[in-house]
């Protein structure tokens, strides 16, 4: 794909990516940023394809090795991130606490 | 395996793309944001069967033993972790995912032959100049034709080192603060700034020699090597100046440096759905760390370099 196609996607990505949290509530934030975090566990997607492709042995350890980061990343980041959310609606009443919490 | 064919695979990175969107945007509001996070995992399940299903690869038994031990590595430690012990987790995910990052650009950039740019000779050459485009073949090195495309994946590609290594050791630090394993009180020592200049220099340095490497058809891996090492000493002493209280906006801030990572090696690898994922995380990174200063009353520039400047006027 064309640079320039390229640049149209991240700029209008930059723009989406500000827009869809600019309201968020300030006991949501760290469930955010963790949510956030395990989204670009998606780097597993690359981790896979360079290591598919590699033609070297150090390439396919360091491969292998990028594929179990990413997955702890993207794995642990959604489980993480659902645990966190299963204990906000346990202390829904108690909107102070979990603020506490949550930082 | 070679199922899925291009435009299948670019709609299949779409949908992902748009579960990544609505996840964040479920995970802003308290009423929607489990759905919000459980499509966010359904776009990076399609993602990856994606992945699996529209490239040729080697290994396939390799890499799903170790997404096997990454699951079995990442899921036990979700599930155990305490309630109060939640962020510094969240800052280890963050730090080996800027890892893996770093790892995939580093893999990429010294195979250079498959940076975007590199070996493409265009049409317009080929036109002009006929059967003689392919000239440096008959030499006795080979050095592909490289295009700006190249430098400019190349820069991309030595950003991903730099700031995914910075993302990995600021991260691991972040964690041995919450952690309590070293102490949480802001950490300065005489020319702390000096130090952290100069390394962050010589890590400019070091990217900057990538690319001009790039030149010569073949990155040196020892240079790429060199850039983490200096890199990860940058991640250091970035986060040692930063007070307990503080860590949190800190990991905040990691989180989008690691997005903007993952959107520069989707500029490497050409793959537009890391290109979107990274720069969503990396645009509502930025947003969410200024927010959570904010809720604290603090600045970003206060938080970070703080410390240095009470040094500084110190009692």
């Amino acid at each position: 794909m064309d640079g320039i196609t390229l640049l149209t996607i991240f700029v209008l990505a930059v723009f989406v990516g500000f827009e869809v949290v600019s309201k968020v509530s300030t006991t949501l934030h760290t469930p955010l940023m963790s949510g956030a975090n395990a989204i670009h566990g998606v780097i597993l997607v690359g981790a896979i394809i360079v290591t598919g492709q590699t033609t070297s042995t150090v390439g396919l350890v360091l491969g292998l090795l990028a594929v179990v980061l990413a997955t702890v990343n993207m794995v642990g980041g959604f489980v993480v991130t659902d645990r966190m959310l299963e204990m906000f609606k346990g202390r829904g009443q108690r909107p102070a606490a979990s603020q506490e919490a949550g930082r | 395996m070679r199922l899925l064919d291009t435009t299948w695979t670019s709609l299949g990175y779409l949908v992902a793309a748009v579960c990544f969107i609505l996840a964040l945007k479920g995970l802003s509001s308290p009423a929607t944001a489990r759905r919000g996070n459980l499509i966010g995992a359904a776009g990076a399940v399609l993602a990856v069967l994606v992945a699996f299903l529209s490239t040729d690869l080697e290994h396939v038994l390799l890499i799903l033993l170790a997404i096997a031990v990454g699951t079995a590595l990442g899921v036990p430690a979700a599930r155990r972790v305490a309630m109060t012990q939640m962020p510094q987790l969240v800052a280890l995910f963050n730090g080996v995912g800027g890892a893996a990052a770093a790892l995939v650009a580093g893999l990429e950039l010294t195979r250079t032959m498959s940076l975007p740019g590199v070996g493409q000779v265009s049409a317009l050459v080929i036109g002009n100049k006929g059967w003689f485009a392919y000239a440096p073949l008959s030499g006795s090195t080979f050095v592909p034709p490289v295009t700006g495309t190249a430098y400019v994946a190349a820069a991309a590609g030595a950003f991903t080192v730099l700031v995914g290594a910075v993302s990995f050791a600021g991260s691991v630090v972040t964690f041995a603060k919450l952690q309590e394993i070293m102490t949480t009180r802001p950490v300065t020592f005489p020319g702390g700034p000096v130090v952290f200049g100069g390394s962050l220099a010589v890590a400019v340095g070091l990217a900057v020699a990538i690319v001009v490497d790039v030149r010569n058809g073949e990155v040196n891996g020892l240079l790429v090597l060199a850039l983490a090492l200096v890199s990860m000493l940058v991640g250091v002493l970035f986060v040692l100046p930063v007070g307990g209280a503080d860590v949190p906006i800190v990991i905040s801030l990691l989180n989008a440096f690691t997005g903007l990572t993952v959107a520069a090696s989707g500029y490497v690898l050409d793959n537009v759905l890391l290109l979107v994922a990274g720069t969503l995380v990396g645009a509502s990174g930025t947003i969410l760390t200024r927010l959570m200063a904010a809720a604290m009353g603090r600045s970003l520039a206060s938080i970070l370099f703080g410390a240095f400047r009470q040094k500084a006027a110190g009692p």
